[in-house]
Order: C-alpha cells, then structure tokens, then sequence
C-alpha cells in the first residue's frame, strides 16, 4: 500500500483509521519509490538547453570576423572539427567541437528581450490571443507524460528564467530550482512524518468538492497535489545534489575533480545537474547563464568572465555525456534571445541584433563537427546563397533528434491548430 | 434576483449620449444576461447559498475571506436585504481599498520590483485615490500627467516601472493603452495592425505624447561606506518638439504628430503634450463610450466574474467582439456620466443577478464553459484560482494570525512582500520582465503544505488561532465545525462531521495534533484555494 500516491481510496483511509497517525513509519510512505526505481531506464531521450539570458555577442564566440571592423578584439582557433574555427577563449569546447556544431545563419527579426526570448523558446511571435509553450513544455507534454516513473517535473529550470506551458497547461510549466539543487519549501521532518495522516483528511475533504460539479479547477488542485506528493519523497530527488550517490539510479556522488571540470559555478553545477537530470530520465533541462546584456566594455566582459565559464561547462559536460555513453542521446542546445550588433558602439559594447546570429547545437546523435550557414565579411547579414534559420527550425532539428514527430499538431485553448515548432523543418545537414 | 436599486435616470450630458432603452440599468444588465441563456437555451444555476456567497463576496471585494466572526454573523442575519448591507459595508471597508490597491499597483509596475521604482510611492496613490473614491479619470489623468518625486507623488512610478530601458517611450506607449485603454497596439510600433484598425502612424502619433517624459535617478553618498547609494526618482519634463520619426517596414522615414482620436495637439514650444492628453482621454469616441470607461467596466468585470466581455481584457476593437456588446457599452457610458464613480460601477457589478448564482453548474448550463473556449454566458459563477495576495490574506484571517503574532504593522507587511517576491521569476534582462507562476505549480503546492506561514496557521503556540479554539468549552464537533466554518466558510455535512470525528479520534491521546491536521487539510484542500 502506498499512502503517497495520494490517489488513496476510502479503504486506504480507513487503514489510516486503524492506525494511530502519527505513528505511521516514515519508511512505509516511502516504499513506492524502491519499485519505481528499477523501471527507469538509462537510454532516454533528453534535451539540455543553456540559455544565455541576455542576449550574447555571438560574433566574438561562435562566428569571428578577422580583418572587418566590426571583427573585436578575439582571433579565431581551428577546432576538433575540420574548417571550423571559434573563438580563442573557448579551447576546451574546440577540442570537443566534432561533437557539436554551429547553426551561423540565425536571423530570427525580435530584438527586444522579452519578444526575443519568447520567439526563441517557443517559435512563435508574441500574439495577444494565445500564450505559447515553451519548447521544455512541449517536450514535457510530448514526452514527459509517458514517462510514467519520471517524479521529477519534466522541464526543469535551474537558475530562474523558465518560459511557461501555455496552453498546454501548467502541468508542464518549469520546475526552477537553484544552481546548488534547492527547491524551495520542502518539507521538515515533522512534516514529513505526519504526511500521511494528514493527506487522508485532505483526500476526504478535496473529493467532496471535485464532485461538486464546479468544472476542472478542483480535480487539476488534486493532480498538482499528487505530483508535489510524490515529488516530495522521490529517491530521485538525488539527482538534483551532486553529493549525493544513488546507485539504483546510477548516480555517483560527484567526484572533485568532476565539478572542477565543469566548473565551480553557477553555470557549471547547473551543467552538472542537468546531466544527473537527464540520468533519471527528465527528458528538458534548461541551465541559465546570464549577464550577456553587454551594451558595454564587451571583450573584457567575455574575455576575463563569460567566456572561461562558458569554455569549461560546454567542455566538460560534452566529454562527460560522451564518456557516459549519453551523447547520443542527449540533445545540447546554447542560445540566447538574440545576438549583438556586428557594429562596436563607443562604450565598446554590442547592442541587441536579431538579424545574423548564431545558435549552437550538438550530442544527440546529429551530424555534428559543422558550421551550417554562413553570415557576410562583416557579420552583418546571412551571407548569399546561405539558408537563413528560425527557431522553429532549431526545435524541429532538436524534436526530430528526440523522436518527437516533426508534423505533431497541438490546439489552443481557442482550438486553433499549432504546429510543433511553428511548423519548422530539420536542419538538412543535421540529421543527415 | 438582483440586488441592485438605482443608477437609472442619469441625465444625459452632451455628447454621452446613452443608447435608448427603457431599462433601468440594473434591469439592463439582467435582462442582457438572460437574452443570452435564453438564446442559447440555457437554464442558470440557482442562487448561492448565503455560505457560498458571503466567501466569494469578500474575496472579490477586500480580497480575502471572511472572518469566522463575519461568517457568523452574515449568516445568523435574518435581514432579507442582508447582502445589499454585505456589499455597501465591504465598499465601505479598509480591505476594500487595500484590495484595489494591490490589483492596480500590480497592474501599473508588476508584483516584482522593477529598478528605481518606489511600490510603497504607488501603494500610497492607488490607497488615497480608492479610499477618496476619485473618479476613475482623474486617477488616470494623474498617473500620464506624473512628474516628481517618486514617494512624493507616487504616481509616476507607473512611468519610472515602463522605463526601464531607453526605448523612445515604446513600453509606455504600450502598457498605457492596453493598461487603460484597454487596446493592445504593440504589434503597430513596426506595422500596420493586421486585424484592427490602430495603423502604425498611430502607435507613434500616441508614442509623441510620452516623449517629454524624463526621469533622473539621484544618488547620494552613504555616510557609513563612503559609497554612493541609490537615492530617489523622479520624473521630469524633457523638451520635445515637433514630431516623433519612425522606420516603415520598407525602410521609408515616417513623421507623426501628437494626435489622439483625431484631435490634433499642437507640436510646438512651450505645450506639455501629457497634460493635452490628459484633456483628451475622457472624451467619446464616434458615439462610443469614452474608450477608458470600456476599458475599466471590461477589467472590473473580468475582476468579478472570472472572464471580462473580451478576452483577453485588454485587447478590445472590432477585430475581437465583445460576448455581450450592448451591456460593455451601457456599462461604460454609465459609468462615465455617474463621474466615473469606481464604487458605484462595482456595486452595479456583484448586485446583478449573475453574481448571486451559485458555482455549482448543472445539466443545462454545463456547456457554459469559458475555460473550454467558449464564450462565457454567466449562467453560473466561474472558479477562479486565487491570486497570491488573496491565498496570504486569507490564510492570515483563516487562522487569526494577524491577532496572534506580536507583529506590528509594517512588519506584517514586510512578511507579506517577501512571500510574494517567491512568485515572481525576475528575468535577466534590463527589461526587468516577469512573470508572476502562480497558476496551480508543483512549487505553489510545496509552499503550501510546507512554508513556514502554513506552519504558522496550524500552530498551537499560545495565542494561535487553534489553541484558542480548542482551549474554548464546547463539544469536539462544535470544535471541529467551527475550523471548517474558518477554513472553508462552511459548516461540514454530516458525512464530513462523521468522517473527521473519527480522524481525530485515531490520534488517540494526541488530539492537538490531529485538529492541527485537520486543519492543514482544511487550508490546503482545493476548496480553500479556488474562490467560488
């Protein structure tokens, strides 16, 4: 019997009856997850998207302009991947670059942060009639709600940021928790003890109003109940503490030298609990990295901060997902609202660009080690004869690599039909 | 069954002219109602019970519920007008205007905390207006005419909230008449609209009245550090003349003049263009009611019944109809002609007979379902989740916690802003988005059955809610219909009085506990949070 799966009958409540409340062990509310445990499986899909909260330039990182003016301060460095140069402040993420690849023809036309982040994540324009989801809630709808021993909230967030569900629902909103995996609000030991007497009353009392005929409203409490109820005591809440080992889960406890790998940061400890995520199953993890917004004193910005914590995290979680025989399996996508101005203003800033701009893809069993698409001499437009790219097309490249149908049609809440990814394509040269 | 009396018979002023009809407006707004369930052959629900309604009464109008004191007594009231009496003593209540308070301050500047913006400067103007009941207009007027000190005339902080960036005044232009105005022309600022009429010329014709809006951020040195500290803001005059220069998609320059439905505002030296607009915002429009009346009866509305006559609220035009067109318009022209008098236009709200209707919907009217899609016909009263502010509010008054603590004032609501700030993602941008998740969420749900305010409610600490309860003589059944009557407003059914007796009495000699967890079922049960 499980008294945590919440969805109690009123046989199980009378148990309760039967038994003092307060001495119910703790471990008994606990035994579901032992089982649950077994079922998960290693070789799931998942997505890691670092989003790069602010807008970031680039023109100094991904696609280098030696010899124009707008070319700054950096020199571009051969890679792992033959004929593809990036930046000289990402030398670790060059020696893993065969196993990921640069989309330089972005021009995606939202340049204002807020309309920018919310066409990046969701491929559609901001429309007053309808809220789109995320991508992360289009892959917890799509993928998430079959994963039936997953506990943990399918699209986590970790250091804010989280876009929203839309009209697929709040069920499939971002889960945010911190760059050190803390979740705000859990429960005390007390409170842990006394769950379970104290779910059976509120079963009794929340049934009586779903059946009141008063719409969904009372039943969707109840499911968001459930979830945070099992989410609560789930074993797989190791996931989210790097300390932590779980070998029926196939977690370690971190090693030293691991986090030193991806970095004592906030970026590179989100990077490692979104691989430990992806271990457990949560099919979309998104790690935040912001200060991009560099309107101002821009190299040395990247050069002495940006960049050597963004150089570390990429490296090291694609050599460890590789290593771990994850990569396939895992999508890697780094992004931002937008780009920067190719043109350096007088603060020695870049300001917001949307035009030309790159995105960076990888793992996931794609044809990685490219550059696909090409801007012009100066940065400053997708260069002739170059395909130029939406973010539909970078969540369709990404659903086609989790198996999610690239022709999947969700409906608003108005009805209206939606498109996955705004009715995006696969980038060709990706998926081969 | 409408409680409303009066507003009938208001003479007309020049150019407000109201449409015909021989109905008083309370008869209007029913007999517009009805049309619609009798078009659509659908039979209402009945009339709430005096339980259901009291709860929902409070929560809209101050924002919280009911006292076990205030339930009490509403229902041991034998006065058959006894819910007139409910709405005219809550318009009348301290809640009431700490209520709209909260509403229009996160309206105008977010529940975050945007960068060099003053809440308790705006709180300030929004509590003296709604307590003064200004008329809507002025408060309006005041807000786009701003300038000053931002704790001095806590109005501009609307303004500094919409400055954020230096953007040409577009997020100002925009907020305001969605926020006012009820339109959302965003989308014109780089073209025509596709589906209303609002061109792009004038987006900026609009953006021209908001470009002699400047603001200076004051520093000062901070004696202890020797550092230089943020100071105050203010909003001041910037000159500006002549017209505001835009890009048409083509490429081409454009020019616009500040001109606001037609009327035109001279560009010259020497005018402030603000105070022109304000001249302007209350005038109709082609025989239509003042856009600003459409846009606030449409708000207060959606306020009360879950779903405004557009949605979303603040998207109205030809382009999105209203469900109930005739009653938007005589609702906004009276509201206009009676001074734009807020506390009337809410008493004209919860009296009409579609307020008084049960939540509970059944065969007939099931069909009425908003959240499906459909237009709302207010055949019954729609559930609506409650808003972070009202879940703390409540639960404060749930369990007497605002009596119990030794808090003062302003720590209370120190309290109350930092558990707030859990609801708000701030973005990491220099926009300073938000987005406030408070919509049924997994973190909602923990904060809930975890937080320490919930610890607080179920205390048994001397002077808490329940050890007063439980130390008081009586029956354990009283006991236990009294919590519920706290909690949920209601007294438990027979099944449910059976059923905790039995809870309660498998904590055997820990009783204290198990009313403490009856309680925490109480407060986190789906009936508490949803306001019905």
């Amino acid at each position: 019997m499980s008294l945590t799966n919440y969805g109690m009958n009123r046989r199980h409540f009378m148990q309760h009856m039967a038994t003092a409340a307060a001495t119910v062990p703790a471990m008994n509310f606990l035994s579901h997850v032992q089982a649950n445990a077994n079922v998960l499986k290693s070789s799931q899909k998942s997505c890691i998207l670092m989003w790069m909260g602010g807008g970031p330039p680039t023109i100094d990182i991904w696609d280098l302009k030696p010899g124009s003016k707008n070319g700054g301060e950096f020199s571009p460095i051969d890679t792992a991947a033959s004929g593809v140069q990036i930046s000289e402040h990402m030398p670790e993420t060059a020696k893993v670059f065969s196993d990921l690849s640069i989309v330089r023809s972005m021009s995606t036309r939202e340049a204002d942060h807020g309309r920018g982040r919310y066409y990046m994540q969701t491929s559609y324009v901001p429309n007053p009639t309808v809220v789109h989801p995320s991508f992360g809630s289009v892959v917890s709808y799509e993928i998430g709600r079959n994963r039936k021993a997953l506990e943990i909230p399918a699209f986590v967030s970790v250091s804010g940021g989280g876009g929203q569900a839309g009209f697929l629902g709040m069920t499939h909103a971002p889960f945010s928790v911190d760059s050190s995996g803390r979740i705000r609000n859990e429960p005390s030991e007390d409170s842990r003890k006394r769950l379970p007497g104290r779910l059976s009353m509120l079963q009794e009392i929340e049934a009586g109003f779903i059946n009141s005929r008063r719409g969904e409203l009372p039943a969707a409490h109840k499911d968001v109940y459930k979830n945070a109820v099992n989410l609560m005591t789930s074993r797989q809440m190791a996931a989210f503490d790097a300390e932590k080992a779980d070998m029926g889960l196939g977690l370690d406890a971190e090693s030293d030298a691991t986090r030193d790998a991806y970095g004592r940061n906030g970026f590179g400890e989100g990077l490692l609990m979104a691989r430990r995520l992806a271990q457990v199953g949560v099919p979309f993890i998104e790690v935040n990295m912001g200060g991009w917004d560099l309107h101002a004193g821009v190299f040395d910005t990247l050069k002495n901060q940006r960049l050597p914590q963004l150089d570390k995290g990429i490296s090291a979680l694609t050599a460890d997902l590789k290593q771990r025989g994850m990569l396939d399996d895992t999508v890697l996508v780094w992004m931002g609202e937008f780009g920067r101005t190719p043109r350096i203003n007088q603060n020695v800033g870049r300001d917001h660009w949307a035009a030309s701009w790159s995105v960076m893809i990888g793992g996931g069993g794609l044809k990685n080690g490219q550059a696909v698409g090409a801007t012009d001499a100066d940065g400053v437009r997708v260069a002739d004869g170059s395909k130029a790219y939406l973010p539909g097309d970078i969540w369709a490249t990404v659903s086609h690599a989790m198996g999610i149908p690239v022709n999947t049609v969700h409906t608003s809440k108005r009805g209206r039909p939606m498109k996955l990814a705004n009715g995006g394509t696969p980038i060709q040269e990706l998926i081969g | 069954m409408a409680v409303l009396t009066g507003a009938e018979g208001i003479a007309d002023e020049p150019g407000l002219a109201t449409p015909p009809s021989q109905l008083s407006l309370s008869e209007f707004i029913d007999t517009n109602i009805r049309q619609t369930w009798t078009d659509n052959e659908i039979e209402p629900s009945p009339v709430a019970d005096d339980e259901e309604w009291i709860r929902r009464v409070y929560l809209d109008m101050v924002g919280r519920i009911p006292s076990l004191e205030e339930t009490e007594a509403f229902l041991a009231d034998q006065n058959p007008r006894k819910r007139s009496v409910v709405i005219d003593n809550l318009l009348n209540h301290d809640d009431f205007v700490r209520n709209l308070t909260t509403i229009w301050t996160n309206n105008c500047i977010g529940r975050g905390q945007p960068r060099r913006v003053s809440r308790a400067g705006m709180e300030k103007f929004f509590r003296e207006a709604f307590a003064k009941n200004r008329p809507w207009n002025e408060v309006v007027m005041d807000i786009i005419t701003a300038s000053g000190h931002f704790e001095e005339n806590g109005a501009v902080n609307y303004i500094l909230a919409q400055m954020q960036m230096q953007d040409e005044s577009v997020q100002l232009t925009a907020m305001t008449t969605r926020l006012f105005l009820g339109l959302q022309v965003q989308c014109t600022q780089c073209h025509n609209h596709p589906f209303n009429k609002w061109q792009q010329s004038q987006f900026w014709e609009f953006n021209s009245f908001f470009r002699q809006v400047g603001k200076i951020d004051h520093r000062r040195l901070d004696p202890n550090t020797g550092r230089q500290v943020d100071d105050y803001s203010e909003v001041v005059w910037r000159e500006y003349t002549g017209p505001v220069y835009y890009e048409k998609r083509s490429g081409l320059m454009q020019v616009a003049f500040p001109i606001f439905q037609g009327q035109e505002v001279d560009p010259g030296v020497g005018v402030n263009r603000r105070e022109e607009l304000a001249k302007l915002i209350s005038n109709p429009a082609d025989g239509q009611p003042p856009q600003i009346a459409l846009a606030m009866v449409n708000r207060m509305w959606a306020h009360f019944y879950g779903y405004g006559f557009t949605r979303p609220v603040d998207d109205m035009g030809p382009h999105n109809p209203a469900s109930h067109p005739e009653l938007l318009n005589r609702l906004a022209f009276e509201f206009a002609k009676n001074d734009y008098n807020v506390r009337d236009l809410v008493r004209w709200i919860v009296s009409a007979e579609a307020y008084q209707l049960s939540s509970q919907f059944n065969s007939s009217n099931e069909i009425d379902n908003p959240s499906a899609g459909e237009i709302p016909m207010f055949s019954h009263m729609y559930i609506k989740s409650m808003q972070a502010e009202q879940l703390y509010d409540s639960l404060i008054t749930a369990s007497n916690a605002h009596q119990s603590g030794n808090a003062d004032w302003s720590s209370q609501e120190n309290q109350r802003r930092r558990w707030m700030q859990q609801f708000v993602v701030a973005f990491d941008n220099d926009e300073n988005d938000e987005a406030t998740t408070f919509n049924g969420t997994i973190p909602q749900a923990l904060m809930m059955m975890n937080s320490e305010l919930m610890d607080k409610a179920c205390s048994t600490d001397r002077g808490s809610f329940l050890s007063e309860e439980l130390a008081s003589p009586g029956k354990e059944t009283d006991k236990i219909s009294r919590l519920y009557l706290a909690a949920l407003g209601r007294k438990p059914s027979r099944n449910e009085l059976r059923t905790t007796q039995k809870f309660i009495g498998a904590y055997g000699g820990e009783k204290l506990k198990g009313f403490q967890d009856l309680f925490w079922a109480l407060l986190n049960s789906n009936e508490f949070i949803l306001n019905h």
